[in-house]
């Protein structure tokens, strides 16, 4: 029987734990508020929820875009929640995701979405507001 | 060494005739593309597809909506009488709405391994052997790489292939290519054209299949039909000249005309034309001849598309024949129809869903000049032809009335005579008043032909009185003065 994961994404995935502030989906992604392995004191004011499929090149890249994006802009007051479709496949329907990696800004309010390795720092900018269009 | 199996497994659709025209149904874990214009019936055809899988065959199947959201769905399937809510409680079926809304931002590369994952997810919770698209093309409105969302689809169907499942994607006609994004390269095994157009203000629907690898299949248009059972194709019966000819005879309801036809009658199976200008007595005909099937204690069925039931039994009941009696005993049933309330197709599934109702020995269409002219000329041929075939299958014996405007007949463009077995001209010749009944004018008969049998060559003369229908060798006494 084939392991679903091994066929679903384009390439072989890598075994490598990415590291910083943030902590993997594990039964219930949706809670709300501190609770997790979170560092930061204060209460995040930007939820992010990136959404990949195993530890492909394209999540690795977006998920590195992401922090830096986040270390320069939001002054670390984010949180980046994981959300691996291979563990949890359930959970791809719920943000309606079709495409990995995708990005979900949670809050604030209103939700946006992005796909892609945010390689295009411009669009990331755009599209999560930190910058005019 | 040859990977690909000449005889493909199939996949039954449960769409009456369908089946029949794919010799089983779809290729069984491959992929097959439904393409039509909008409202050509792909959604319905599909979720038709699920709906037989889970009721018919026990094999649950998976919907993936990239456009009806989920109750939209299921209001659709309960017209294929289908409890899409049960169903779903028993994991017979599993609805995912993939929810496409404005174009989505792209920054960088990405795949859509979260879609493989969703439909594989759904594949597994229910165990699934049959999966539909529909209208996975949305997938090109949504993201703007086109290039990403090819290369991925392709990536998609051959991992639905390995997968195992039965899947049927759904897309629009394009105007230069067979789909709208060419969708047709990727999937090379099964291909499935609904054509929807409007002829004369009807609405008429075809379908084709374009392409079957492995499989010999029908290559025709056939009708098809969306109605409240579903959906229907209407085949051509392969076995269409193989049916068995009878040489049991059968009475024509008239002596006189028995005596035209080798002393004996219409040979029971054959098809039988009565045509003639207006008046000329077709119908009383058609009625003798159904009322004899009954008096044989058989039953026969009337398709009236001119008159109403009771214009007819009125109309009848002056030449003597009481149509009430026999209806009674059930032994008659008459259905009245207007040719132009609906398409060809229409018309010819109900005619169907009647025969196979009332198991009728003899049928009788009067006329079948209007249900002709509902369609266009060469689909009312073919269809009629089908008709004609599936008749002679069962050992129906058909008698058809047709009006003629003048005796040069313009039905001759359809062709229909050369589909008759015995074809019988009424006409009115000139001469005197016969002095008989209200008949002004002098009636005649001949039969111009009746296969396998000697008939009679010469024209004869009718009378209509409350005692029938009386055939003369000459022209009645009184005229003769």
């Amino acid at each position: 029987m084939k392991r679903p994961g091994a066929s679903l994404s384009p390439r072989k995935s890598l075994t490598r734990r990415p590291s910083g502030s943030t902590r993997k989906a594990a039964s219930n992604p949706k809670r709300k508020g501190n609770s997790g392995a979170s560092a930061q004191a204060n209460p995040a004011q930007w939820e992010l929820r990136l959404y990949v499929a195993g530890n492909t090149p394209n999540s690795v890249a977006a998920f590195s875009n992401l922090k830096q994006i986040c270390e320069t802009h939001m002054g670390g007051r984010y949180r980046i929640e994981i959300i691996d479709l291979l563990r949890n496949p359930q959970l791809a329907s719920g943000d309606q995701i079709i495409a990995i990696p995708t990005l979900v800004r949670r809050l604030p309010t209103p939700i946006k979405k992005i796909i892609g390795d945010l390689s295009n720092r411009e669009r990331v900018l755009i599209g999560l507001d930190l910058k005019p269009a | 060494m040859n990977r690909e199996s000449r005889f493909v497994a199939k996949s039954p659709t449960g769409v009456n005739g369908l089946d029949e025209i794919t010799r089983g149904g779809l290729p069984a874990g491959r992929n097959t593309l439904v393409c039509g214009g909008p409202g050509s019936g792909k959604t319905v055809l599909a979720m038709k597809y699920l709906a037989a899988g889970a009721l018919q065959y026990d094999e649950p199947g998976l919907c993936v909506t990239f456009e009806e959201n989920a109750k939209e769905l299921m209001e659709n399937m309960r017209s294929l009488g289908c409890d899409a809510q049960e169903l779903i409680a028993r994991k017979a079926l599993a609805i995912d709405h993939v929810q496409l809304g404005e174009r989505e931002l792209e920054s960088g590369n990405y795949d859509l391994g979260a879609l493989f994952i969703r439909i594989d997810h759904g594949i597994t919770s229910i165990g699934a052997t049959r999966v539909v698209l529909d209208t996975i093309e949305a997938l090109f409105g949504n993201l703007a790489n086109e290039a990403i969302v090819r290369s991925e689809l392709r990536r998609l169907f051959g991992w639905l292939k390995q997968r195992g499942v039965t899947t049927v994607i759904t897309a629009e006609t394009g105007e230069r290519t067979l789909t709208r994004h060419g969708l047709e390269e990727y999937v090379a095994d099964c291909v499935i054209l609904l054509d929807h157009r409007v002829e004369n203000e009807i609405s008429t629907r075809r379908l084709r299949i374009v392409k079957y690898r492995g499989s010999a299949h029908g290559t025709n248009e056939y009708p098809f039909l969306l109605d409240e059972n579903g959906p229907t194709v209407m085949p051509i019966t392969s076995a269409g000249l193989t049916h068995i000819a009878s040489s049991e005879r059968i009475s024509s309801g008239n002596l006189g005309l028995d005596q035209m036809l080798a002393d004996s009658g219409f040979f029971r199976g054959s098809s039988i034309l009565i045509s003639g200008t207006a008046g000329t007595g077709k119908s009383t005909f058609a009625m003798q001849f159904a009322t004899a099937a009954c008096a044989r204690s058989e039953q026969a069925l009337y398709f009236a598309f001119e008159e109403s039931p009771s214009q007819i039994e009125r109309n009848m009941r002056s030449v003597g024949i009481d149509v009430s009696t026999w209806i009674s005993q059930h032994k008659l049933r008459i259905v009245a129809a207007r040719p132009t309330s609906a398409g060809l197709e229409s018309h010819l599934a109900r005619i169907h869903q009647d025969i196979d109702d009332f198991k009728p020995s003899v049928v009788v269409f009067d006329p079948i000049s209007n249900l002709v002219a509902a369609g266009n000329g060469s689909s009312a041929k073919s269809m009629l032809t089908r008709l004609i075939d599936y008749l002679k299958l069962q050992g129906i014996t058909a008698l058809f009335t047709a009006l003629c405007e003048n005796r040069q007949d313009s039905g001759a463009a359809i062709g229909i005579f050369s589909l008759m077995d015995a074809w019988i001209l009424l006409g009115t010749g000139c001469g005197k008043a016969s002095g008989f009944g209200n008949s002004e004018r002098m009636r005649t008969i001949q039969v111009l032909k009746s296969r396998g049998m000697a008939h009679a060559q010469d024209t004869r003369f009718l009378t209509f009185s409350e005692a029938g229908i009386q055939i003369f060798a000459e022209p009645t006494p009184a005229a003769k003065q």
